[in-house]
């Protein structure tokens, strides 16, 4: 029963990023032309949301499930991977409108043509599995 | 009160995905989804020829779940949280309605997704076939050379001030600016 807590919280997420219209391929080309505030709106309020109560987890007012303190490791440094890596994902997201979240809500939600971009999403990262040692990060 | 069965506001559906990646923190775990990708290719064997995907998946059990539960969510949410009978599903500015009649891609018309992209017919055609399937190869490839989405580095990398999420979030959009304004029409003309 310990992943019904996990089953729940993808539930919300599922529905927020629904009803949000997130998963919108229109939502995404009205962002990247800059057409709408929504996507904006809401990317900025998820982030001060996120902030905040990071600030709280960190400065031990809340501790996790298990009473720990919570400790978010921190991000390797780097410019390259990140940087080259985000434009290509990017470059997809533009296209096609998903990320990863969206792919799988719009497959539950009955849109197949969405496992074609799927079935590409997972050769992509077996691709990057493969070429890992080779790519300057 | 706006109803629940319209588009939900920015202001409320950022404050709940800022609080989905708050209640996986307090469960002791991170939100992050394209590391489900590298998880399926794990359990798809993708480790007999790659190391990057030799290592425990079961821990990453949770997450699938979560994926599981967003893929409910996103059934309940069509089916039972919109309204049929309106079309107010995807409200565009009228410039987007413009642009889009040039590049021949449907109008929302109460649909989330254009039927460019999501008919039947659509899927029978080779062209948009490859666009999905390279839109996706770029979707994964990306996220896992960037390490990590929009919910790993946009929301809980710049959430916890991490300075690679935010080289990662101008590169989303530099790579997005780059495909909507000058490729999209190129492709779609």
């Amino acid at each position: 029963m310990k992943f019904i807590k996990y089953l729940l919280v993808g539930i919300l997420f599922g529905i927020v990023l629904t009803k949000s219209e997130a998963v919108s391929w229109y939502r995404i080309y009205e962002m990247f032309h800059f057409q709408s505030f929504h996507m904006f709106g809401i990317i900025m309020t998820a982030v001060v949301t996120g902030t905040i109560g990071l600030q709280l987890f960190k400065i031990g007012k809340v501790k996790n499930l298990d009473g720990q303190p919570v400790n978010l490791p921190a991000k390797e440094k780097g410019f390259t991977g990140y940087f080259v890596g985000g434009v290509l994902f990017g470059l997809g997201w533009g296209l096609v409108g998903t990320c990863p979240g969206p792919i799988f809500i719009l497959i539950g939600a009955g849109f197949w043509a969405v496992g074609v971009i799927l079935l590409g999403a997972l050769v992509g990262t077996y691709f990057y599995g493969l070429l890992k040692s080779k790519l300057p990060h | 009160m706006e109803s629940i069965y319209g588009t939900w506001p920015w202001y409320i559906s950022g404050f709940l995905i800022g609080g989905v990646m708050l209640l996986l923190v307090y469960f002791g775990k991170t939100f992050g989804m394209s590391s489900n990708l590298r998880t399926m290719c794990s359990i798809l064997g993708a480790g007999k020829s790659a190391e990057f995907f030799r290592f425990d998946w079961k821990a990453q059990r949770w997450n699938l779940t979560v994926v599981l539960g967003a893929m409910i969510g996103g059934f309940i949410a069509t089916h039972y949280l919109t309204d049929p009978q309106k079309a107010d599903t995807v409200v565009l500015n009228p410039h987007a309605i413009t642009e889009l009649h040039s590049m021949k891609i449907d109008v929302p018309d109460g649909k989330l997704l254009p039927d460019a992209f999501t008919s039947a017919e659509a899927l029978s055609d080779p062209k948009v076939l490859a666009v999905l399937l390279l839109g996706g190869l770029l979707v994964g490839f990306g996220t896992r050379y960037a390490g990590g989405c929009t919910s790993g580095h946009a929301i809980t990398g710049l959430s916890n001030l991490q300075l690679p999420s935010l080289i990662a979030v101008i590169g989303f959009f530099i790579g997005g600016l780059i495909m909507s304004w000058l490729l999209l029409p190129l492709i779609f003309n």
